[in-house]
């Protein structure tokens, strides 16, 4: 158990808990969108600027855990630039990797996200990760605010 | 110790001995033999290495309590109040004598005034529908505090919605107290509801219940006074014919009964104006084509088929508390409270919310340890088998007038040692360490 512990909570983690990327607000965004987990109440706002079909710019701020502050750090970083089409994709993918159905070899094409693949041993914190992706994913279907206690 | 502890300890040193797998930190030391406390208690029996410090959320099970369950289901079982058969009138009878033993645990005489419900939440959504859907009306006030359960919030504030009534706040003291002086001021001829907790579920604050009542007597004789006594009933003395309440809700489930049953107590002539809560079977005295009437105390708020088998689970646990003796349990609760406070308080960086003074305190310990957030916290702690609650605690007007998102909780009941706080502590240092000087 406690080697799933520190694959949960690896260095990669840690330094995105403690200075997350693209931690602040866009002000002319294109969509923005809350996220809440009721449960925890635990709380995000994704910002996401378009240009076109790419997202040109990605941001958040909100409270939560390590695991929800880092994975919605690394996904700000992992989406900035991709086209809609991209992002989307990725979504399915990352949420394939956290609740464990996805090999070794396809996790290690997930790039930095590869970090949050040990969420998967703790079924728990699976929503905690989720949380800022089905906010972005949201805001790119241009829909409302979203809580964990939808689909996961 | 015995030869039976002793087998078990030897069977914990072969499980030690297998290969390390990498830890950094020192090994947990073995578990102590088991207890004969927790060897009531089928789930710590089995799990030495358990250390369960979240009764505050729902307590474990004695033994005595799951076999009252199997033998009622096994010799008793049938519908009551029903059957011309003597099968129906054993339950019906095991139904009766489960009520009287509970009102016997809770100072409560007229005994029909006891309703069975699912528990507290349902006894204060009783509450607040049937009362409050009939009596209140626009300008009407209803006080509730700063640091109630959502169970003991929402409700009132959905009331106040439905008839036009006004929810009022009382806020807290810095250290999570009622604010008595702001309290009295709230209080006048519009207030028509008190309601607020025994004791705090976030914080363990035990709330003057029988101080707030007299004060809200003599400056608002037009409300009723409700309790949330879900945290108190199962760790203190709780008599309802002395508190001088009108209402007082409770829980099985964290009293070591089973889940699914609890109660709402009432002043006979408040329930008996009350229209019915739910409609069906049971409470009713006769049903004519467009118009029923209701029957008796307690019946009239029980509709449909009763939970008889946890009503005899309740009552085996109010037994199994009896045995020991409440005072004794407060005061186990207190000790270990002392220990949690003062080696948790030694750590740097570790903030701890709620009253200083322990005496004003249940067994419950809300705590933040720097910037680790308590989920964080309680995954690690989780590996050290430390089961403890993190989050909000269904209590999020208590977080915003705390100003924290969250908080860790450990609480601990009839069956906690010291090695579940040691085990606490280490978890928390392991969690120190795994997050880095820079968390605190």
């Amino acid at each position: 158990m406690s080697n799933n512990l520190d694959a949960l909570y690896q260095e990669v983690i840690l330094d995105h808990n403690r200075k997350p990327k693209n931690f602040r607000e866009i002000e002319n965004a294109d969509r923005r969108v809350d996220g809440r987990n009721p449960l925890c109440g635990d709380q995000v706002t994704v910002w996401v600027k378009l240009d076109g079909d790419t997202v040109s710019d990605v941001s958040f701020k909100g409270t939560g855990c390590a695991v929800s502050k880092s994975s919605a750090s690394l996904m700000t970083a992992a989406v900035k630039g991709k086209s809609l089409s991209e992002t989307k994709q990725l979504y399915d993918k990352f949420h394939d990797m956290v609740t464990g159905k996805m090999t070794d070899a396809e996790r290690a094409q997930m790039g930095s996200l590869a970090a949050l693949g040990g969420v998967s041993k703790f079924p728990l914190r699976v929503k905690c990760a989720s949380l800022a992706w089905h906010a972005l994913k949201s805001a790119l279907d241009d829909g409302g605010e979203v809580s964990t206690e939808g689909d996961t | 110790m015995s030869k039976r502890s002793s087998a078990k300890r030897q069977q914990l040193n072969e499980g030690l001995k297998r290969p390390s797998v990498g830890h950094t930190l020192p090994r947990a030391p073995e578990p102590p033999p088991v207890s004969p406390r927790r060897r009531d208690f089928p789930m710590l029996a089995a799990n030495p290495a358990l250390h369960y410090l979240d009764s505050a959320a729902t307590s474990q099970k004695p033994r005595a309590v799951l076999d009252a369950l199997r033998s009622y289901y096994e010799k008793d079982n049938a519908n009551p109040h029903r059957g011309a058969y003597d099968l129906s009138a054993r339950s019906t009878q095991k139904y009766l004598d489960a009520r009287e033993r509970v009102a016997d645990f809770l100072g409560v005489i007229d005994t029909a005034t006891l309703i069975f419900t699912r528990g507290t939440t349902e006894a204060l959504n009783l509450v607040s529908t049937a009362w409050g859907r009939t009596n209140l009306s626009k300008g009407d006030e209803i006080i509730v505090t700063g640091m109630e359960h959502h169970a003991n919030f929402v409700p009132w504030q959905q009331v106040a919605h439905a008839t036009g009534a006004k929810l009022k706040i009382c806020p807290l003291t810095s250290d999570g107290r009622i604010d008595v002086d702001h309290f009295r001021k709230l209080l006048g001829r519009k207030t028509r509801v008190v309601a607020f907790s025994h004791v705090s579920n976030a914080l363990g604050t035990i709330n003057p219940v029988a101080d707030l009542t007299e004060l809200t007597r003599d400056k608002a004789k037009n409300a009723i006074v409700v309790i949330d006594g879900a945290q108190a009933a199962p760790h203190m003395r709780v008599r309802f014919d002395e508190l001088g309440v009108d209402f007082y809700a409770f829980s099985g489930h964290k009293m070591l009964g089973p889940m699914g049953i609890g109660g709402l107590i009432g002043r006979r002539e408040l329930l008996e104006a009350m229209p019915p809560y739910q409609m069906g079977g049971d409470m009713i005295e006769f049903v004519g084509d467009d118009k029923t009437t209701w029957n008796v105390l307690p019946h009239k708020f029980e509709a449909g088929t009763p939970n008889v088998a946890d009503a005899v689970g309740l009552a085996a646990a109010c037994d199994y508390l009896d045995a020991i003796g409440i005072d004794v349990v407060r005061a186990h609760e207190l000790e270990l409270l002392k220990l949690m406070t003062e080696k948790l308080g030694a750590i740097p960086g570790v903030k701890l919310y709620g009253p200083a003074d322990l005496s004003l305190r249940s067994g419950v310990v809300s705590f933040n340890v720097g910037d680790i957030h308590p989920h964080d916290l309680s995954t690690v702690l989780d590996q050290e088998g430390v089961c403890i609650r993190a989050g909000h605690h269904c209590a999020q007007p208590l977080m915003r007038r705390m100003d924290v998102p969250a908080t860790a909780r450990a609480s601990v009941y009839v069956y906690n040692e010291p090695a579940d706080v040691d085990a606490l502590i280490r978890g928390v240092l392991r969690a120190k360490a795994m997050f880095g000087a820079h968390a605190v």
